[in-house]
């Protein structure tokens, strides 16, 4: 088995409306629960905004810190979920899923080695 | 294609079992850049040998064979030197043999798995070209290059850059299952014809690798056939191939012009081709499950029946253009469907249908609007379609063509 690192990249702006994201956080649920229920759920869970985020850079013995994200971009990593599966195929088909329900782009990217 | 310096007897064999061979070893290794290396080795031990002892009585089992050794034998060497090394060079691990998935549909053969796993949709066309020209037809990453008109350095790069990503997200070495093919087949017939519609743009690049590159698209077109001979769209891709192929004697003149399909002269038409292309058309028809690539080769069978351009049954082929854009609808599709309307119902029909599309950046529709507006005496505007059409042409022969016919319009036109 490999990991895959599903990663779901959101638009900046306002949130969709609450009854929106909560058929979405319940369609998340049930792939959450399907994964598990295959033994192919390791991680996951949506990030806050990244207005959050505090960046640290080291350079000549020296921590640099900013307040902020990495980059400034129209889209921000919203959320990660990584999960086991036998090859890309079947991680894509999870990912679909992951699109589908949300409606946002997601990247999938193997992490090195074997599960 | 596929190398200069082997032996007629080598070559041949290299051109018909290179993928057969490379798809085996990938099998059983699960790694496409030892069975690669291997295959090559195995070949070149062919040439040294081969005139000598001759040609074995199953040139591809000693090939399969003897690349089989060299990567059992390099695999023992690299495992004395660093086993880790050797291990991380697997798509999988040792104590996971390669194993048959359950799920893989019912053909079995190692290059159709190699195929797909080529055109993969999760890599970028020109690399799944790439990959499939170099691992199914056995041509050098040079030869790969000049074909497309692109730097050796980026084709090596888009190459290397693919085979890491089957390795590292593990891209499966299978044939997807039933359900899977809706989505799996349509890049993999893509791959074939891109191949084929780029050895067919005659005039840039290097003619003769052009001439094999048709070729090559064949070759893998009847590949695909031979191993999925349920497939109607398969059957259709091929038959197109072949009816296109035929009329190439006469496509371009004796000075590499090129000719349009009503003033070709048909008595060179390649009869063979022909009779083979529309055989596969009525066994498509008789699958009776239409997709694109069975109705452009319907198309052009009937361009194939008709003696004479004036003999052409256009109204068929308007009924084969309406099924089209039923089936798989595009600006293009109608386009190619507005040029038949013309041809029925006259230049002012087919002229209000072409300037109803959206397809500015496309010479294609800017040489259809300048022929219709020639023939309908609009000389002037005629020849600022032609303008537009020669600005957005990027092949040579077809601009020098579209060229000829503005020339050709006269002074009013100027």
């Amino acid at each position: 088995m490999k990991q895959y690192l599903l990663a779901m990249y959101q638009p900046v702006g306002p949130r969709p409306p609450a009854e929106f994201l909560e058929k979405v956080m319940a369609e998340l649920g049930a792939i959450r629960a399907e994964l598990e229920a295959r033994d192919s759920w390791v991680f996951g869970n949506g990030l806050h905004d990244p207005d959050s985020a505090t960046v640290l850079r080291a350079s000549d013995g020296d921590v640099l810190m900013t307040d902020g994200p990495f980059a400034e971009g129209k889209e921000y990593l919203g959320g990660v979920t990584v999960i086991k599966a036998e090859d890309l195929d079947a991680a894509l088909a999870w990912a679909r899923r992951y699109a589908e329900a949300t409606g946002l782009p997601i990247e999938v990217r193997p992490f090195l080695g074997e599960a | 294609m596929g190398g200069h310096d082997r032996a007629p007897d080598v070559d041949a064999v290299f051109r018909a079992e290179y993928g057969r061979a490379v798809a085996v070893l990938t099998g059983v290794f699960g790694d496409l850049d030892l069975a690669e290396d291997a295959v090559q080795e195995a070949f070149a031990t062919a040439a040294e040998r081969w005139p000598d002892t001759g040609v074995p009585p199953s040139p591809a089992g000693w090939i399969i064979t003897t690349a089989r050794n060299k990567a059992v034998d390099r695999l023992r060497r690299e495992a004395a030197r660093d086993t880790k090394h050797a291990q991380a060079h697997l798509l999988y691990p040792a104590d996971h043999p390669p194993v048959e998935p359950a799920e893989e549909g019912p053909v079995r053969d190692d290059r159709l798995r190699l195929i797909f796993t080529c055109c993969h949709p999760a890599l970028a066309r020109a690399s799944q070209v790439a990959l499939t020209l170099r691992l199914l037809g056995g041509l050098t990453t040079a030869e790969v290059a000049r074909a497309f008109l692109v730097s050796e350095a980026t084709t090596a790069q888009r190459i290397t850059r693919a085979k890491a990503k089957i390795r590292d997200a593990r891209i499966p070495y299978r044939v997807p299952s039933d359900a899977d093919l809706p989505d799996r087949l349509p890049p993999v017939l893509a791959v074939v014809y891109l191949v084929f519609n780029e050895g067919y743009a005659a005039g840039s690049g290097d003619r003769l690798t052009r001439d094999d590159l048709c070729a090559e698209a064949v070759r893998l077109g009847r590949l695909l056939a031979e191993l999925m001979p349920d497939e109607p769209e398969v059957l259709g891709l091929l038959a197109l191939m072949l009816l296109i192929q035929a009329r190439r004697p006469s496509r371009t003149d004796a000075d590499g012009a090129l000719v349009l399909l009503a003033d070709q002269d048909r008595t060179l038409w390649d009869r063979a081709l022909i009779a083979e292309g529309q055989e596969l058309v009525r066994r498509c028809l008789r699958r009776d499950r239409p997709g694109p690539y069975q109705i452009q080769a319907a198309v052009n069978a009937v361009h194939s029946d008709a003696a004479t351009a004036g003999e052409t049954d256009w109204r068929q082929i308007v009924a084969l253009y309406d099924q089209h854009m039923r089936v798989a609808g595009s600006p293009v599709v109608a386009l190619h469907r507005a040029v038949a309307v013309a041809e029925v119902d006259g230049p002012a029909a087919g002229l209000a249908l072409v300037d109803g599309l959206d397809l500015d950046g496309y010479h294609l529709w800017h040489a259809v609007r300048a022929d219709l507006l020639r023939r309908l005496g609009r000389t002037g505007e005629a020849a600022a379609a032609y303008d537009a059409a020669i600005a957005r042409a990027e092949n040579a022969t077809e601009r020098a063509f579209l060229e000829r016919r503005r020339a050709a319009l006269g002074a009013d036109g100027g």
